[in-house]
């Protein structure tokens, strides 16, 4: 099947406005301190939602919440329209959503296949006793990297060894290799040189079209504007304004991270 | 300018995995060359060479036990106080005329206990670090050894007790004479270093250890159980460290108060020299195992040529120092700024 047949069917599959997540007043102590105050959330099928805010406003608070990393001190998750109580990553992965981190949360020491697999590796068994499969690993890995048009030496190159857009390229490879429904990407191109940005964009709106719902934090309006359907702004753990992305501007995107209206 | 790095970077991407895979083997190929051309009638003699197996036997398995709490990046200082506390609860049940298959389990059972105990300490009570942890039951178990045996050695033990360390496996039958014997502690380092390396490089577990000690927040992102993980590697160290101490039970026929003292230090000089490093994440089963030789046979060789044992202390602690240099200039090579 060719790369193209299989967005158009991916999209044909998924009708476009279906409602992915929802987070409903969501609210987050740290002993006294409040990082998140009735916080709502959405994100349809397909769309991309830009996350914006200041340092400290509760984005990524909120994704952490989101991907079962943190439990919320009070309000609801919904996947699919079902009310979910998350409590371990491992939970919102099973419900089909991906969390890339700021910090890439890849493992520097081991290659890039057995990082895209952590947590998830295949396994063959030889008697009673379950082994690495290695072989299918490597299988596996070279196919998605080739799907999503990643250039790396080799599956079996070390992370550490890799430049910071090859590592940001792993890290969604890593998000989207087991037919994730929504993928929150934090801050996806902040660590990359602008060459490799638009590579880094490219692959998000490629995403989009095969029904994925993205959910971008970015301090960069550039990005924001170049993928996003849709933003919202939090400041001082609310939401504060929410939009189309065709009905807003720059400007005013940027007063609503200051806390302006 | 470009094209001479690319070159140097090409040739150290083809030399480097072999060189820190088998650099370690390396040495240690070398290092018994060169004992063989000092001592030519002593050193490679059967007699020597299972001694040399014989006197290691009970380290290695605290070195491997060690060895896979530092590629997560974490310390166990313990593993010299379990093995005496467990050889002490060997022998105490020993003389209390239990049957030999009681005796010999006691020990492992004991050793794991008390690296559950490091475990669920590091991960329940959030230890900030656990060096604090070990460092407090390196003397909780110590002294409980103490209270239970009076602080007096406890001697004596039968044959089938004694086997794993001090057991001969007869190689007549192959037309050897009857002093070249096999030791049992050395197939039984064979059989749990394998299976340890099994563990570390073919199961999911141990794909795990290794990317805790990578990047516990990858781990945890992942979905692992970083805890669960943890509580597993000090039990399983704990658990050889009380392999170890039935090792010893045989080789000494005696439970003493002073067991393993220090011995602690052997094992992460021995991890250390194997190539493991202190940053988690790296280092290999084999490695380990050549760090354990590599001291084994300076002891050895030293002692035959009769230099003085401060002479060891100055040597070892020097290739301690060059082995970690050697891991910094890899790491500078090895990773991108």
């Amino acid at each position: 099947m060719q790369l193209t047949d299989f967005f158009i069917f991916s999209s044909l599959m998924s009708s476009i406005n279906q409602l992915l997540l929802e987070a409903k007043s969501v609210t987050k102590y740290f002993g006294t301190i409040t990082a998140l105050e009735n916080v709502n959330l959405k994100i349809h099928a397909g769309e991309c939602l830009g996350v914006v805010g200041d340092n400290g406003a509760g984005k990524s608070t909120l994704m952490k919440v989101l991907s079962g990393l943190y439990k919320p001190s009070a309000g609801s998750l919904f996947f699919d329209g079902k009310e979910e109580i998350l409590e371990s990553p491992k939970d919102s992965q099973n419900l089909g959503l991906e969390m890339v981190y700021q910090d890439l949360a890849l493992a520097g020491n081991l290659p890039i296949g057995e990082n895209i697999f952590l947590g998830r590796e295949p396994t063959k068994n030889i008697g009673l006793l379950k082994f690495l499969d290695y072989k299918k690993i490597k299988e596996l890995t070279d196919a998605h990297l080739g799907k999503l048009k990643i250039n790396v030496k080799s599956a079996d190159q070390k992370v550490e060894e890799l430049s910071g857009g090859q590592r940001q390229a792993v890290a969604i490879a890593r998000s989207t290799a087991f037919n994730a429904k929504v993928v929150i990407m934090d801050e996806p191109t902040a660590a990359l040189a602008i060459k490799e940005v638009g590579k880094v964009l490219d692959l998000i709106n490629s995403l989009k079209k095969t029904g994925v719902g993205v959910i971008v934090i970015s301090h960069r309006m550039d990005d924001i504007f170049a993928v996003c359907d849709r933003v919202m702004a939090l400041f001082q753990g609310t939401n504060f304004a929410e939009s189309e992305l065709s009905k807003t501007s720059r400007d005013e995107v940027i007063g609503w991270i200051m806390g302006k209206k | 300018m470009e094209n001479k790095d690319q070159e140097k970077e090409s040739l150290y991407l083809k030399i480097m995995p072999y060189l820190e895979k088998y650099g370690i083997l390396l040495l240690l190929v070398i290092m018994i060359v060169v004992m063989h051309f000092l001592q030519p009638d002593v050193f490679l003699s059967w007699r020597n060479v299972t001694n040399v197996f014989k006197q290691i036997s009970w380290q290695s398995m605290l070195a491997l036990g060690v060895f896979m709490v530092i590629v997560t990046a974490g310390i166990d200082l313990s593993v010299g106080s379990i093995m005496m506390l467990s050889l002490m609860i060997l022998a105490i049940v020993a003389k209390a005329g239990a049957p030999w298959y009681i005796v010999v389990i006691t020990p492992l059972i004991a050793g794991f206990l008390c690296g559950l105990f490091n475990g669920l300490g590091i991960t329940l009570l959030r230890m900030p670090h656990p060096f604090i942890m070990t460092l407090g039951t390196l003397y909780i178990f110590r002294g409980t050894g103490n209270l239970i045996s009076g602080g007096t050695p406890i001697s004596g033990f039968t044959d089938e007790v004694r086997y794993l360390g001090h057991g001969r496996i007869d190689l007549t039958w192959l037309g050897l004479e009857k002093s070249q014997y096999l030791p049992v502690s050395l197939v039984l380092i064979a059989i749990v270093y394998i299976i340890f390396w099994i563990f570390m490089n073919k199961t999911r577990t141990g794909k795990w250890i290794y990317a805790i000690g990578g990047n516990p927040n990858a781990a945890r992102a992942s979905g692992i159980n970083v805890n669960k993980i943890l509580v597993i590697v000090y039990s399983l160290c704990g658990f050889l460290s009380g392999i170890g101490a039935l090792i010893l039970a045989g080789r000494t026929d005696s439970g003493y108060p002073n067991a393993g003292l220090q011995s602690e230090l052997d094992a992460i000089a021995a991890c250390i020299i194997g190539g493991a490093s202190f940053f988690g994440g790296r280092g290999t089963v084999l490695g380990v195992f050549a760090g354990v030789m590599i001291m084994g046979i300076l002891r050895n060789g030293l002692n035959l040529m009769d230099v003085s044992s401060f002479w060891q202390q100055v040597l070892i602690g020097s290739i301690i120092v060059l082995a970690v240099y050697i891991d910094v200039l890899r790491r500078d090579l090895g990773t991108r700024k």
